[in-house]
């Protein structure tokens, strides 16, 4: 039967010969491994400080959109909480009153939106059910805490800062995104 | 003189003497663990403690600081005077050796001849055997008085370890002393610079076989047996916790940094400095050199130990007990018989 890989490496079962015997010399050459890898470079990502890139397919934290203008995309139609198969997103519609125009997009809009984040596996099907391009995943992930019910991420948690009354936010956050996607 | 008349420049100058190279140890070894740490994480690809303080320099105190703030815990059952007294044991004799090491030439200091040495003692050599030999009731007492079977077991390891490889030790340092003709190790010191060559030309089978016991005796990896972190439930100092466990540790890191320096003094030429010629040198500079000599030795030794512990897997109790038994004390003794036949033939007895 042929091997399934070419990586298969035979064992060298010779009894030793007298060199290997006395151990001394294979001790030199084992502490001449070792110091070829103290000068080497480390492989270490100091974490905080520095993190690993994300691939550029990763899908993380959830985060809803806003248009030019400011305005919420979401129109509360629960297609992402249909598709989602985790059961994660829930949400409550309501209707737009007069006035509230550059707030909302369209006449409907999510009065409650929530992610429960521990039941969410980022399969990223939200993203893709939605046709208002209002949720997308981010490049981050959920920061540790101490209690379950700080990981259901309410609408404020979620929604993006707006680009015309939080300008400086909105090109912080957009910044960090870019960065991160060049290295 | 009369016998009631002392001179108190004499005590006073061997006290701060004491004073230093207590401390000077005591630092050197709290950096050794550091050091450690470093070579460890170099070695495998990693950076080492990095954190606490720039280079993570402050690692060794806030090690020291973790271990004073830990709960102390004695045994219910067992026998406490004997279970303080181990580590303080530990600990005493580790520093104790340090005593007649000769960290430097002469210097004049205020009108009185200082000698960089706390005791310049004829039988310097047999001294730091006996202390050495001292340290196993470190061992012993602190396993023994755990009241422990586990610790009690780790004792004996690593007593018959240390009486195993103490033999091969003392038969490779024969064959050096039929050389020098001297147990002071200022006397061997003082030979080697006055001579061409340090000790380590003339006997380097005799060099590694106390370099090996050395290892073995410091119980560093790959003889580390009576500590086997990882696979024998720790060793003799298994119930311990707090600093009395720190003190165990920290003995072993001043010895480890005595022994260097023994060898360093031994056979490499103690305080003298390649290519220099001391002799032309003025008082203070020949201090110095001779003092980053010494210890340039001395640290170049402890990494030598350190990266040995980093590469070496442990050996098999029954392989540490042939090695020493059937592979050094043999070597010693061929050894010392080779050197005593062409000391006889060769060169004019001391």
């Amino acid at each position: 039967m042929d091997a399934l890989t070419q990586r298969a490496k035979l064992v060298d079962r010779r009894p030793m010969n007298w060199l290997e015997k006395i151990y001394l010399w294979e001790i030199f050459k084992g502490m001449s491994i070792t110091l070829k890898h103290f000068f080497k470079k480390k492989v270490t990502i100091q974490y905080p400080e520095e993190t690993r890139p994300f691939s550029p397919v990763f899908r993380g934290l959830q985060v809803l959109n806003r248009d030019e203008e400011g305005r919420e995309r979401c129109t509360a139609c629960g297609l992402c909480a249909v598709a989602c198969p985790a059961e994660a997103i829930t949400m409550e519609a309501a209707e737009r009153l007069p006035g509230e125009e550059h707030l909302y997009r369209e006449e409907k809009y999510a009065a409650k939106y929530e992610i429960n984040m521990l039941r969410c596996i980022f399969c990223g099907l939200c993203e893709e059910a939605c046709p208002k391009d209002a949720i997308y995943l981010s490049e981050t992930f959920a920061p540790a805490n101490y209690s379950r019910k700080s990981f259901i991420y309410s609408k404020d948690d979620l929604l993006i800062p707006d680009p015309v009354t939080q300008p400086e936010e909105y090109a912080a956050a957009k910044g960090l995104l870019d960065k991160k996607k060049k290295s | 003189m009369t016998l009631l008349a002392f001179d108190w420049g004499f005590a006073l100058e061997k006290l701060v003497l004491i004073a230093i190279v207590i401390t000077v140890s005591l630092v050197v070894a709290m950096y050794a663990t550091y050091a450690e740490r470093k070579v460890a994480g170099f070695m495998q690809d990693r950076l080492g403690p990095n954190r606490a303080g720039p280079f993570g320099l402050l690692q060794p105190l806030a090690d020291g600081l973790k271990l004073f703030f830990k709960e102390e815990i004695i045994p219910s059952n067992s026998n406490k005077f004997l279970f303080i007294l181990g580590p303080c044991l530990a600990m005493l004799t580790a520093m104790m050796t340090s005593a007649v090491i000769p960290w430097g030439g002469t210097v004049e200091l205020g009108g009185r001849m200082v000698d960089l040495q706390v005791a310049d003692i004829n039988i310097g050599i047999l001294y730091i055997f006996g202390v050495v030999s001292l340290g196993v009731y470190g061992m012993m007492i602190g396993g023994w008085a755990s009241n422990n079977k586990y610790s009690l077991m780790a004792a004996l390891r690593g007593a018959s370890q240390a009486i195993s490889y103490e033999l091969a030790m003392g038969l490779s340092l024969i064959a050096l002393l039929m050389l020098t003709g001297s147990l002071s190790l200022r006397t061997i010191t003082e030979q080697q610079i006055q001579g061409n060559w340090w000790n380590i030309v003339y006997q380097p089978l005799g060099f590694l076989l106390f370099f090996i016991c050395a290892l073995a005796e410091c119980n560093r990896a790959p003889f580390d047996l009576p500590e086997a972190e990882s696979e024998l439930n720790m060793g003799y100092h298994q119930e311990y916790s707090s600093m009395k466990l720190g003190f165990y540790l920290f003995a072993e890191y001043i010895n480890m940094f005595i022994s260097c320096t023994v060898i360093a003094v031994l056979f490499l030429g103690g305080y003298d400095m390649p290519f220099v010629d001391e002799a032309k040198l003025s008082g203070a500079s020949a201090l110095i050199v001779g003092l980053v000599a010494l210890f340039g030795k001395a640290f170049l030794l402890i990494f030598i130990f350190m990266w040995i512990r980093w590469t070496l897997p442990r050996f098999r109790y029954d392989q540490l007990m042939n090695l020493g038994w059937k592979g050094l004390i043999p070597l010693a003794l061929f050894n010392m018989v080779i050197t005593g036949a062409i000391v006889l033939f060769t060169m004019k007895a001391h």
